[in-house]
């Protein structure tokens, strides 16, 4: 089994991190990290870099926005039920 | 993937409502998504008027051919996929003569891989209050090229599936995938800056 280099690692890093790697790849690439500090570095930022995403807070979306955008469908729905 | 079956038969109700002209029906799956739609008008256009615009557009558009969505499709991914489209118009209005698409070659980043190699904090998070690392997070987002930008935003932020992203961006699922690689791998490099254990920044591993 040939090793992999780190180019062909960060290739397949998405993959496996979504844990979509096939299981004889992912012994490749855990065989990887364990002999390859950059790449375990780089592998396990990227994971933390999706973790602290996740935690985002949501973008607020202020009242009047909503309220402008149901005004605007209120509308177009009067004008909808017109033509009937 | 995730949902419960009751959540999706529950949503194709609500649509199969809406489609007959239910208003409340409409309205409520408005108020489902109407941030995450913003949100990511917001990342694409980078301009909060344009992301206003872009949200106001989407969903009346979506109202009014609310008979051409085939229901095979979750309907978030429907809407995005016109917001997407808005959202672009926009881009290239504002940049006038040059052209803004999701599908232009991409630059595969390279030398933006691994520049800044070091580990973070454990808790890299507890460095900053949430309001200065939403900012952190939101302006590594916006280095992107918008390109990237949408495809992490669907992925790795609102949760849509690799296929689900590729539907909703009119890409390939290949394309999804290499672009969602590009943006990891730049955000990782960027927040690397902020979030790096102290003492690491003179430290190589190798």
């Amino acid at each position: 089994m040939p090793l992999l280099t780190c180019k062909q690692f960060l290739e397949e890093l998405s993959d496996y991190l979504d844990e979509k790697s096939d299981p004889e790849l992912r012994q490749k690439l855990e065989q990887h990290i364990s002999d390859c500090p950059n790449c375990w570095v780089i592998c396990d930022t990227t994971k933390k870099t999706i973790q602290v995403y996740k935690g985002m807070d949501p973008v607020p979306l202020a009242p009047e926005i909503h309220d402008r955008l149901m005004a605007a469908l209120e509308q177009k729905m009067a004008r909808k039920d017109l033509k009937v | 993937m995730s949902s419960s079956p009751i959540e999706i038969d529950d949503e194709g109700a609500i649509v199969a409502q809406a489609r007959l002209g239910n208003a409340s029906a409409f309205n409520e799956l408005l108020r489902r998504y109407e941030r995450k739609i913003f949100r990511l008008a917001l990342h694409i256009t980078q301009n909060r008027e344009d992301a206003e615009d872009v949200l106001q557009e989407s969903f009346l558009k979506a109202y009014e051919h609310l008979d051409q969505f085939q229901g095979q499709s979750k309907f978030y991914t429907w809407v995005v996929r016109i917001a997407v489209n808005q959202a672009l118009m926009k881009l290239r209005k504002r940049k006038s003569d040059r052209s803004v698409s999701l599908d232009e070659t991409i630059d595969t980043g390279e030398d933006n891989i691994g520049r800044e190699i070091a580990a973070w904090d454990e808790n890299p998070e507890q460095k900053y209050s949430r309001e200065e690392l939403n900012g952190i997070l939101v302006s590594a987002i916006d280095g992107l090229p918008p390109i990237y930008r949408a495809v992490f935003v669907l992925r790795d932020i609102d949760g849509l599936s690799t296929e689900e992203a590729a539907e909703a961006l009119e890409l390939s699922v290949p394309a999804v995938k290499s672009r969602l690689l590009r943006a990891r791998l730049q955000l990782r490099d960027k927040l690397t800056r902020y979030f790096k254990r102290k003492g690491d920044d003179a430290f190589a591993y190798m």
